[in-house]
């Protein structure tokens, strides 16, 4: 077969469909019998549900149905689990307060779900979900993490008092507190971790359908991990045995985290549809998606870090508290824990960390995994550190980190994990050449000659992805494995369909894995088809967030193929006449070494589906394989950009002049779908910093709750970006990979305010940095 | 109050009975069928709705049904050749890694056949500006823009 396929720039299978419309995403799956959902949402932060009348809604045209808590309470329906058990400082397990379907007695954000209501058509649903009149009790609401343990503060759960989940430490803080008093020199930085609504372009959807010749439901979903959905919804939620509920999470319009989740509304949809003996969809407008989808970051972190003259890192202290909103939602414990503290070694040999977290709930939309999921929180505490540490010690921001970085691996962290390969002075070299640091200088003079004043910052980051090695995230708390499935069905011809547990909502894995397939079985890439996002199609899958896709799921298929492989070669040695040691297999043909006996893939496949000439006494018919595959570390991907930023000083416009992004992903399979990922996440990493914020007023009403205040990143607010990759392949998975997808968002926001605060000259800038907050720090500096 | 609007939809003549607050983009999707397009927003930000009306790119989702009485509307199952073949701007997106998920491309494609055709060599500059009403959470805009600078230049060459 022709040139290898991993590495090779392949256009994209899926794009075909997408480019026509012929996409099929959730909202396009319309069922025979459809009928349509709308819920009934809190206007406020904080009530009690006083009483629910449906009387009115009942009259309404086209109304089916209608359910309040009591209904759900009454069916014996449980609340939505947590996936991940935080143990707190004392031992004790995190409080974790009923996170209902739909509201018991209380609302606690607003937008938390007080009722579905059921109709012919949408438009009529929506009429009669105006017509529910609710009686609320309003209630005070505590809206800002960092006030929500303050004497007197609105309490949302009885089992959680100070409205506190847990207080969570790693290190020993002893150790940390000796180091620092012999610091040379200690930096110290106080900052937001700015709220963000992740907005996937495709909203939530959910359409549940029930069928009582068989006593099976199916959930079609905009999902990242369909088989994790049924689990939880199935064994946690409903009590329903697996086998009966099928999920299918067909095209899904992005996810970035925040389709990870088990959501009321998935669980509400699938018991009414039995209820009312018709499918039941509910699309999410955007307005809900703002109120209802998991929220990601919201922390509020005092950092600290001790360095010797020379400026070796020391120790470095960290105390955050984490807004996880209202509820817990699936993963919301593990990310400012797990996710978050056991990154802050970062790319530096920094002897001791100590961290402490306080998670508290607040009269918010739940918080969770938002794209990078801890590990941007952390590597924006590390590398606003360093980079200010070197401000405040006059060294080169580059240099400081030069002395710190590590070198040798395996390197075991002071925080748990032990990275396996790296190299950081090969990106940070690679990055410097392409962002011609040696010319910001000569820029810069040219941006003081307009009046304009010009910065440069790096982050240089690390995230541990190819999420997780089960038995490690077992101890850490995890409630559910981590490993994924493959399986790989070669058909009778020789043309192969692989079902892998990974799910694609915009990544690409229909070309990707398929790259990876052709490649090691030496067919065609047009031979070789993915499928992926139905439960009953797929063995079983965790699904994709972590950037685990290629780095876990990826492996599964490999191991599959291996055993494929593995097969094919007794039957072609069965067929050759040969000793199967004599056989080996070279890009999809079986030879007899020193012979020119030989047998292509598909004619040995063919003898497995038409076997009349076959080793029966030795082998079953067939070639079909599959393979669980449950990494043995975590992939550790780890790179440095480089931002430059001009800002008017006049306007406080920040404008992002270069933007360098140099990456070590391991070995890549298809570079165009790589650099994609970089440019994306790049995208809403500069969003964070630049644009993005949640807001709330102080009685919980989000003032952020459409694209009209919430400001996504539009193409007039990013350059062109300057990405490359160096390669550490991973050592202990066979494709040497290590995941890309969350990268971008990971180290671009400290970047960014690196370069912000260098071209301001100032210590402290709040994210994000909109003109009128650049405006604001730079006229506090002068009235200073 | 039920009314007919009768338009010509992709070529074919249509009459379709809906309410009056009946919105085009609902006529497109669930009477039509054509899923293509979709609803990214509800505050006309997103463009994810975008169709050609009269040659004009439109949010679907901001017209009644009853203003597209008597006009030619192409959605993006209209935009390729009768025998698949893509459209020059839709395999630039292709060939320039110009869409992820695909939830924003329809909007975006039809957006762009709109722009190149009154600019055929389109700036970097020119084209950003033109995304103005169009959302990508995906990409980062980077190969989009690449995109339809090619893709824009396709369309002249092929003229």
């Amino acid at each position: 077969m022709g040139a290898p396929l991993i590495g090779a720039r392949v256009e994209r299978k899926e794009d075909y469909r997408f480019l026509t419309g012929a996409g099929q995403y959730t909202d396009d799956v319309e069922l025979p019998r459809q009928s349509y959902a709308v819920f009934v949402r809190s206007p406020h932060a904080h009530a009690i549900l006083k009483k629910i009348s449906l009387d009115q809604a009942r009259k309404a045209p086209g109304f089916i149905a209608a359910y309040t808590g009591e209904d759900f309470a009454a069916a014996k329906l449980g609340g939505l689990p947590c996936g991940w058990l935080i143990t707190d400082v004392n031992g004790q397990p995190m409080k974790e307060p009923p996170h209902p379907c739909l509201a018991q007695g209380k609302v606690r954000h607003v937008g938390d779900q007080v009722a579905i209501v059921i109709a012919e058509t949408s438009a009529q649903a929506r009429d009669a979900a105006e017509l529910v009149a609710v009686d609320y009790k309003v209630l005070p609401a505590v809206v800002d993490g960092a006030k929500a343990r303050a004497k007197g503060a609105p309490q949302l759960h009885d089992i959680a008092p100070d409205n506190t989940c847990y207080v969570w430490a790693i290190g020993d803080k002893a150790v940390a507190d000796a180091a620092f008093a012999k610091a040379a020199h200690v930096t110290k930085l106080e900052f937001i971790n700015n709220r963000l609504i992740p907005n996937a372009m495709e909203p939530r959807v959910a359409n549940g359908a029930y069928s009582r010749a068989d006593d099976s439901y199916t959930l079609y979903v905009a999902s990242q991990n369909p088989h994790v959905e049924r689990l939880l919804m199935t064994a946690f939620v409903m009590g329903l045995p697996e086998h009966k509920v099928r999920v299918v999470a067909g095209d899904v319009g992005g996810g970035f985290g925040s389709k990870i989740y088990l959501y009321a509304e998935d669980v509400a949809v699938t018991w009414a549809a039995k209820q009312v003996n018709r499918p039941v969809k509910w699309t999410s407008d955007r307005s809900e998606a703002f109120l209802t989808d998991a929220h990601g970051r919201d922390h509020h972190t005092v950092a600290e870090l001790a360095m010797d003259k020379d400026g070796k890192f020391l120790a470095m202290r960290v105390k955050t508290t984490a807004n996880v909103g209202a509820y817990l939602s699936t993963f919301a414990s593990c990310v400012p824990t797990i996710l978050y503290a056991t990154l802050l070694a970062g790319q530096y040999k920094t002897p001791v960390i100590h961290c402490e977290v306080t998670a508290v709930f607040t009269n918010t939309t739940p918080v969770d995994a938002y794209r990078g999921a801890g590990r941007p929180e952390a590597t924006y505490v590390v590398e606003r550190l360093v980079e200010t540490a070197a401000r405040e010690m006059k060294l080169d921001p580059a240099e400081i980190r030069r002395r710190n970085f590590i070198t040798e691996f395996p390197y075991q962290t002071p925080v748990a994990l032990q990275y396996d390969i790296g190299d950081y002075n090969a990106t940070m070299d690679a990055a410097q050449q392409l962002a011609d640091v040696a010319g910001f200088s000569k820029r810069k003079e040219e941006s003081v000659k307009k009046g304009k004043l010009r910065g440069l910052g790096y982050a240089a980051y690390i995230e541990a992805c190819g999420i997780a090695p089960s038995a490690v995230a077992g101890s850490l708390g995890a409630r559910a494995g981590l490993f994924e499935a493959g399986e790989v069905r070669v058909h009778p011809t020789g043309s192969v369909t692989v079902f892998t547990g990974s799910h694609s909502h915009g990544q690409g894995h229909e070309t990707t894995f398929a790259q990876v397939v052709a490649d090691r079985l030496g067919i065609g890439i047009d031979s070789v088809d993915i499928v992926h996002g139905d439960t009953s199609k797929v063995l079983f899958g965790m699904g994709t967030y972590g950037s685990r896709s290629i780095a876990v799921g990826g492996t599964a298929i490999v191991k599959a193929l291996d055993k494929i492989v593995a097969k094919g070669k007794k039957i072609a040695a069965h067929l050759l006449e040969a000793a199967e040691t004599d056989v080996v297999y070279d890009r999809g043909i079986y030879k007899v070494a020193g012979t020119d006996k030989q047998k292509t893939f598909g004619e040995v496949a063919f003898a497995a589906y038409v076997p009349h000439n076959y080793p029966h006494d030795k082998l079953e018919p067939g070639l079909n394989e599959n393979a669980f595959y449950d990494p043995a570390n975590f992939t550790f991907p780890a790179g440095t950009y480089v931002c430059e930023v001009e800002v008017d000083p006049e306007t406080g416009v920040v404008k992002i002049d270069k933007f360098t992004a140099v990456d070590d992903f391991g070995k890549i399979i298809n570079p165009m779908i790589v650099e994609g990922q970089v440019h994306g996440g790049l995208t809403q990493g500069i969003g964070q910093a630049l644009t993005e914020s949640c807001q709330y007023d102080a009685t919980g009403q989000l003032l952020t709750g459409s694209f009209m205040d919430y400001c996504l990143p539009r193409a007039t607010d990013v350059p062109f970006y300057q990405v490359d990759t160096r390669e550490t392949p991973c050592t202990h998975n066979p494709l040497g990979v290590k995941g890309c997808g969350e990268a971008g968002a990971i180290g671009a926001p400290a970047a960014l305010m690196n370069a912000i605060t260098d071209a301001l000259g100032v210590k402290d800038m709040p994210m994000p940095a909109t003109p009128q907050a650049v405006w604001k720090v730079l006229n506090n500096k002068q009235a200073a | 109050m039920a009314v007919k609007v009768s338009l010509k939809v992709n070529g074919k003549s249509v009459v379709a009975e809906v309410e009056e607050r009946t919105l085009l983009v609902t006529v497109i999707r669930e009477h039509l069928r054509l899923t293509g397009t979709h609803v990214g927003c509800d505050t006309a930000q997103c463009g994810a709705c975008t169709v050609s009306m009269n040659g004009r790119a439109v949010k679907s989702c901001s017209m009644l049904a009853m203003q597209a009485e008597g006009t030619e509307v192409m959605t993006i199952e209209g935009v390729a050749h009768a025998d698949g073949t893509l459209h020059p701007m839709q395999a630039a997106f292709k060939e320039h890694h110009g869409l992820q998920c695909g939830f924003c491309t329809p909007g975006m494609v039809i957006n762009a056949i709109d722009f190149a055709k009154h600019h055929p060599d389109p700036s970097e500059q020119e084209i950003r500006e033109a995304l103005e009403g169009n959302l990508c959470r995906c990409t980062g805009y980077h190969n989009i823009v690449k995109a339809i600078g090619a893709g824009a230049r396709a369309m002249a060459a092929s003229k």
